[in-house]
């Protein structure tokens, strides 16, 4: 039983200890932190800058180590890439438009 | 001898053909994810570019909304993610007790987040705020677009986190049958991501919306 447990392949996440989820959520709840802080803080047109660039980093946080990302094969990389690679266009080809027209 | 090394032999292919499936329903959950991605884009984009044009009615309307509840709904989904990623690291360990423990409470930290987002809700409504309300078409263009947008995408959040709710509560009858082992996780592994997804766009709603001032 023991051994068949053994020769059973690893999914990508098992390794991940406990602890570093912890840590992870930790880091999240400062960083929430940070962000409601700066919002508070006067300095402009940054604010939406500084709050998306904190946003970015919870998700990378939530994508790399909670949906195990960082431990997958590459093919799940290089799927994100290339989702992430089009909503980049979508998003460069819109604010083009918008900002041209105002 | 031979009779046991072809029992062994069976069992590394079993399980070299569970793998593949598995590898196989998380590809295919992650595609999902982006459509999912998708749809939300579209009304991102929708508030960029309504943010670009009316900023300043954009950061009055900014105001109306409550930062205190965003906030502790934020750190309630930031707590639900950890929860579901132990209770997938416990069943790959075998704990299944631990699992359990932990993916019930997942589901009820989606709860509390969808009792905060009634109170919040019925406070806006009872002042007024809501679309196409008489207090709001009196007011700017922009500030009935800022809330028209803050129900629709809270809103389908919202659908998202009881649709979550729904898939991880039947999960945890799968994992009291044992339908969900340590061999087998991969159900409670692509549920586990949805409920990340949800979360992620929470995190982007959330200073979007509250935090503008």
């Amino acid at each position: 039983m023991r051994r068949a447990m053994q020769t059973t392949p690893k999914s990508a996440g098992s390794s991940v200890r406990y602890g570093t989820y912890i840590l992870v959520w930790l880091a999240l709840i400062a960083l929430t932190s940070l962000t409601v802080g700066v919002a508070g803080m006067n300095i402009g047109a940054l604010t939406v800058v500084v709050a998306l660039l904190i946003a970015a980093i919870k998700s990378s946080l939530v994508v790399n180590i909670f949906m195990h990302i960082k431990f997958e094969d590459m093919i799940f990389k290089v799927f994100l890439g290339i989702a992430g690679l089009i909503l980049f266009i979508i998003y460069a080809l819109t604010f083009a438009d918008v900002f041209i027209r105002k | 001898m031979s009779q046991l090394q072809e029992a062994h032999g069976q069992v590394i292919t079993s399980a070299e053909h569970l793998h593949r499936d598995a590898k196989g329903a998380k590809i295919g959950m992650w595609l999902f994810l982006f459509t999912e991605l998708l749809l939300f884009t579209g009304m991102f984009l929708l508030y960029a570019a309504y943010r670009y044009i009316y900023s300043a009615e954009f950061h009055r309307a900014g105001l109306e909304t409550n930062t205190l509840i965003g906030a502790f709904n934020t750190i309630i989904l930031l707590t639900s993610s950890l929860t579901v990623a132990i209770s997938i690291a416990a069943i790959e360990r075998g704990e299944k007790r631990l699992s359990i423990a932990f993916l019930v409470t997942t589901v009820l930290l989606g709860f509390l987040f969808l009792v905060n987002k009634y109170f919040e809700w019925s406070s806006e409504i009872s002042r007024g705020i809501y679309p196409a309300s008489p207090k709001l078409m009196e007011q700017s263009n922009g500030e009935n677009l800022f809330f028209g947008l803050y129900y629709a995408m809270t809103g389908l959040h919202g659908l998202h986190v009881v649709a979550g709710i729904i898939v991880l509560s039947s999960l945890v009858v799968l994992l009291v049958r044992n339908r969900i082992t340590q061999s087998d996780p991969v159900k409670l592994e692509n549920a586990g991501l949805y409920w990340h997804l949800v979360d992620i766009i929470w995190i982007f709603l959330f200073p979007l919306f509250y935090l503008i001032k």
